[in-house]
């Protein structure tokens, strides 16, 4: 429980509790309740269906873009980019 | 509306079909002051036309009538209509065959200087200026030519907005109006029947698409034309990576073709929403609505040849549409001697976005007794045989 | 590309699809489970992994069915009668037809590794067999309203599935709102998880509605977990706001307060009756629940509307659809809940074996067999009267403002809708999609498609019909590489 992770968001080293989602590392340890930027309005999008439905919370993980955030489990040394911060996340 | 139409329903133009043609020859017909109702089966532009990519494309077409069609339809996208370009995302793209075997290019070489000789605007490019063109085409690619007149328009866009115009100078419309058959005085045709009543018109327009064999044989007349199906992958959204409509070389052999079995070559291009369409298959299946994952499989791997990057792009969704495929390639414009008082603009197959404008001008020009901008006998339905007793 | 066959093939792990799976095993089927989460359970028993949360069974109900499916199930996979893919979508659906039939499958499937749990997994498997029991589950139906796109907005499942895995609530101080039982389920999880509820909104009226009226005798589970929900928020001070709904959220980088509305009885605002809450983080939004038919529309299944209007799947006693080969359990026949979809799903797994050609004797068996028609009966007569008690609002679109974004993918706002329905001809759900692009981006309309057929439909029945499959038409169930697509053999 007590366990730890640690990931690289937008260039910033980030720890979590161990079992979170990329979405709740996000929301939880790097207080950022968005992450995605719409490619019309530059909306910001962070977790909306939270079930892997609605595909607002994108990000790019390990350089794979447009995955659900809030499917990913966080591990260990994952390299996270959003959209937010310039990463493809459509 | 009322749900059904009175018995003195009449008008000067019925049409039959509310697809682009349907809408543009309501739109052209109400711009000369002609009464336009137009009845359709299912909701508006519900058929091809939501169901095809928006091509107005010169580089497929050989000389003949259809490239007369395609010229003249092009100056009406670029003239008279231009005021509109944005409410269907009209875009002068241009397009590119690239060619990925010397022998393709061998054959599109021989297929330039045909098209040249008849007027069409097409230049070689080399490699180089093939990449500046598309980045991130193949680099199998041999060479390319380019046209610079291919264009592109959003199909539902165009095919509301024209009725929208229509419908605002007058055009009565009935979707979900099935023609159940016609009206006849002797030989002629004074209107159709409906699941919701009668219509009597002056000039009946069968512009049912790939339905239009069906409804003529409803007035006891054969025009030959027959569902062709074609496949279109949709991809994830993304920023732009194809710039033009770009196609193989083998593309031009495909649309001439009368094979009725599947074939497929690749068509890419980008949207301005960004997601990118690739088409396109085709096959004579009839009405068939199964899924095919051969048609899907062959443009997948067709496409990620074309442009290796669409390896790891999401498709989203796939749809497929009939096109209106009739045996000798040309589009069936005019009135039938066979039947008075009915008219033809149907069978445009995988082209009738692009050609629908001009065929919509030039059927009103003729129903309003006006000159029409094209000989209206290149494209006659009197070419085709009687229907016979097997076919009827 | 490779291949799998087996007698039945099960999707989803949720409740339906658990116990289909472990009843078709019981019976001597060999069983393919195939799920999209890393662990069973579906949306209603989602968890964290054992290391990460000791005692899951508290953020639950029902648990202790949950674990005796999941023992038996592992039982099963153990036994090598069951084998169980986690991490996996079903993209498409479809029956065999007579000529490419080989052997006794009837129904091919073709599946892949969920992206997100599988970094860099590859290509499309082909499952073939002779039947398939299709258990999809469900998600939040969603109605737009002003500021609904702000983050700190989520589906009000969305909150219940994130404590339930995370065992925190994604926001401090929360507002729950729409419609259904499940708005107090999702309030009584954050307050669990130690957050704060301010006001939960229920658009209904409720009048006639007794949780331990007739149809609630039926399901006497149902009273009392909706007692014990009541009872929560009353302990907690929450206020339990009845023909209300939130009809605007407002903040400028995220949610911070919202607007209350009160309610007609036709569910459209009444003007003058508005309250701004504020100091909200967090806004849970769901008017019960979208079945995932997409699968059952692939394989070209018979359809119906539900009388909560959603597309479900028509089906008989033993949960056969009109396809051959094809069971449906769960939400997919219509929204009724956990309890239901594992009565169901007993019933379908049964079925299912049996068309395999493993026949269960016994008269433990048919007595089990009979109990779970009556119990089947039951559960829907109580879903029934739960929709007809939670309808959705029909004045919803009075809470609408021009710019607000109907379609969360394609950012299209609600006026664009408006004028393609009234002047562009757009008259059903696929209309507004090629006018407006409504409905085309990521989620392919899972988020917008009540909205869409609402704002664009043909009345009657038939109208209800044709939009809500026209909504559901995804010749995609989820979004496939192109590489992918390309590799397909499809002589497989």
């Amino acid at each position: 429980m007590s366990q730890t992770v640690t990931v690289t968001v937008d260039g910033e080293e980030i720890t979590t509790e161990a079992g979170r989602t990329v979405a709740a590392a996000l929301m939880l340890a790097a207080q950022r309740p968005a992450w995605r930027r719409t490619r019309f309005d530059h909306d910001r999008r962070g977790l909306f269906c939270g079930i892997g439905v609605c595909f607002d919370c994108l990000v790019t993980v390990n350089g794979e873009p447009a995955l659900r955030a809030c499917l990913i489990p966080a591990e260990e040394g994952m390299v996270i980019e959003t959209s937010e911060r310039g990463a493809r996340g459509e | 509306m009322s749900p059904v139409a009175s018995s003195t329903s009449a008008s000067d133009v019925l049409v039959i079909g509310s697809g682009a043609i349907g809408a543009a020859i309501a739109y052209y017909c109400t711009r000369r002051g002609l009464s336009v109702t137009v009845v359709d089966s299912g909701a508006v532009g519900s058929g091809t036309s939501s169901q095809c990519e928006g091509n107005l494309l010169v580089s497929d077409k050989e000389h003949g009538p259809e490239l007369d069609l395609a010229n003249y339809s092009l100056k009406l996208w670029q003239g008279e209509l231009s005021e509109h370009s944005h409410l269907w995302e009209f875009e002068n793209k241009g397009g590119i065959i690239v060619a990925s075997q010397d022998s393709s290019m061998a054959s599109l070489q021989r297929a330039l200087r045909v098209q040249r000789e008849h007027g069409i605007r097409v230049e070689e490019i080399d490699v180089a200026e093939l990449k500046r063109y598309e980045p991130n085409v193949t680099d199998e690619a041999v060479g390319a030519a380019f046209y610079p007149d291919d264009s592109q328009v959003m199909p539902m866009l165009v095919t509301a907005h024209l009725m929208r115009m229509a419908a605002e100078a007058g055009a009565r419309i009935w979707p979900y109006t099935e023609v159940t058959g016609f009206l006849r005085g002797g030989e002629n045709v004074l209107g159709v029947t409906t699941t919701r009543g009668s219509f009597w018109a002056d000039a009946v327009i069968n512009a049912a698409g790939p339905w239009g064999g069906q409804v003529a044989r409803l007035a006891g007349v054969n025009v030959p034309v027959e569902p062709r199906r074609g496949y279109v992958l949709v991809t994830e959204p993304m920023e732009p990576k194809v710039f033009r409509k770009v196609y193989a070389a083998e593309y031009i052999d495909n649309v001439g073709s009368s094979d009725g079995g599947l074939q497929s070559s690749p068509v890419v291009e980008g949207t301005p929403a960004g997601s990118i369409l690739i088409g396109s298959s085709r096959e004579r299946v009839g009405f068939d609505t199964t899924f095919n994952p051969q048609a899907v499989q062959q443009i997948a791997a067709n496409a990620v040849k074309l442009f290796p990057f669409l390896a790891e792009t999401r498709i989203l969704r796939h749809y497929f549409g009939f096109r209106p495929y009739v045996p000798d390639h040309v589009p069936v414009i005019g009135p039938d001697p066979r039947a008075p008082g009915l008219w033809h603009a149907c069978g445009h197959e995988g082209a009738g976005i692009g050609l629908s404008v001009g065929t919509g001008k030039i059927i009103a020009q003729a129903v309003a007794g006006e000159q029409t901008d094209l000989p209206l006998e290149d494209f006659t339905p009197a070419r085709f045989d009687e229907l016979s007793e097997a076919s009827a | 590309m490779s291949e799998r066959r087996c007698d039945v093939v099960v999707v989803g792990a949720g409740p339906a699809g658990l116990a289909a799976a472990v009843q078709a095993s019981r019976a001597g089927a060999q069983v393919l489970l195939i799920d999209q989460s890393i662990r069973p359970g579906g949306q209603f028993w989602r968890h964290a992994a054992e290391e990460h949360d000791a005692d899951p069974g508290r953020w639950h109900h029902g648990w202790s069915t949950y674990t005796a499916l999941a023992s038996e199930l592992q039982a099963a996979v153990d036994a090598g009668d069951v084998e169980y893919l986690c991490g996996h979508h079903v993209v498409t659906a479809q029956q065999i037809s007579p000529a490419q039939q080989i052997g006794s499958a009837q129904l091919q499937l073709t599946i892949q590794p969920v992206p997100e749990l599988a970094a860099g997994a590859r290509g499309l498997m082909t499952v073939r067999a002779p039947a398939v029991v299709l258990c999809p589950g469900a998600y939040d139906r969603q109605l737009p309203v002003p500021g609904w796109t702000l983050p700190g907005v989520m589906a009000a499942g969305g909150i219940q599935a994130f404590i339930k895995t995370q065992g925190v609530a994604p926001g401090r101080r929360a507002v729950l709102a729409g419609t259904g039982p499940f708005l107090l389920s999702a309030a009584a999880s954050v307050l669990q998880a130690g957050g704060e509820v301010a006001a939960v909104c229920e658009a209904a009226n409720l009048t006639g509605w007794v949780p331990r009226g007739a149809a609630a005798a039926l399901v006497p589970s149902k009273g009392a977990e909706g007692a014990e929900y009541i009872r929560l928020l009353a302990k907690h001070r929450v206020p339990y706001l009845r023909r209300t709904a939130v009809t605007a959220i407002h903040g400028e980088h995220r949610a911070e307060a919202v607007t209350l509305s009160r309610l007609d009885s036709n569910g459209a605002v009444i003007e003058g009756k508005q309250r701004y809450l504020d100091d909200v983080d967090l806004v849970g939004l769901g008017w019960g629940f979208v079945p995932q038919s997409e699968l059952v529309v692939q394989c070209g299944a018979r359809t119906r509307v539900d009388v909560d209007g959603s597309l479900i799947g028509v089906v008989d006693v033993h949960q056969r659809s009109s396809v051959e080969g094809l069971y449906l359990a769960g939400e997919i026949t219509g929204v009724a809940g956990a309890t239901a979809a594992v009565v169901e799903g007993r019933i379908a797994g049964r079925a299912a074996a049996r068309e395999a050609g493993y026949t269960t004797g016994g008269a433990r068996q048919l007595a089990a067999a009979q109990r779970d028609k009556v119990l089947r009966v039951n559960h829907r007569a109580f879903a029934q009267a739960m929709h007809r008690a939670h309808p959705l609002p029909e004045g919803w679109e009075s809470w609408m403002q021009q710019d607000t974004v109907v379609c969360r993918c394609e950012e299209v706002p609600y006026q664009r809708l408006k004028e393609a329905a009234q002047t562009l001809s757009a008259q059903e759900p696929r209309g507004l999609k090629g006018t407006t692009r409504t409905g085309m981006g990521w989620c392919q309309g899972r988020m917008c498609g009540t909205a869409a057929s609402c704002v664009a439909r043909r009345s009657g029945a038939e109208g209800a019909e044709e939009s809500a499959v026209a909504v559901a038409k995804r010749p995609l169930a989820a979004p496939v590489r192109l590489a992918d697509l390309a590799e397909r053999d499809p002589s497989a």
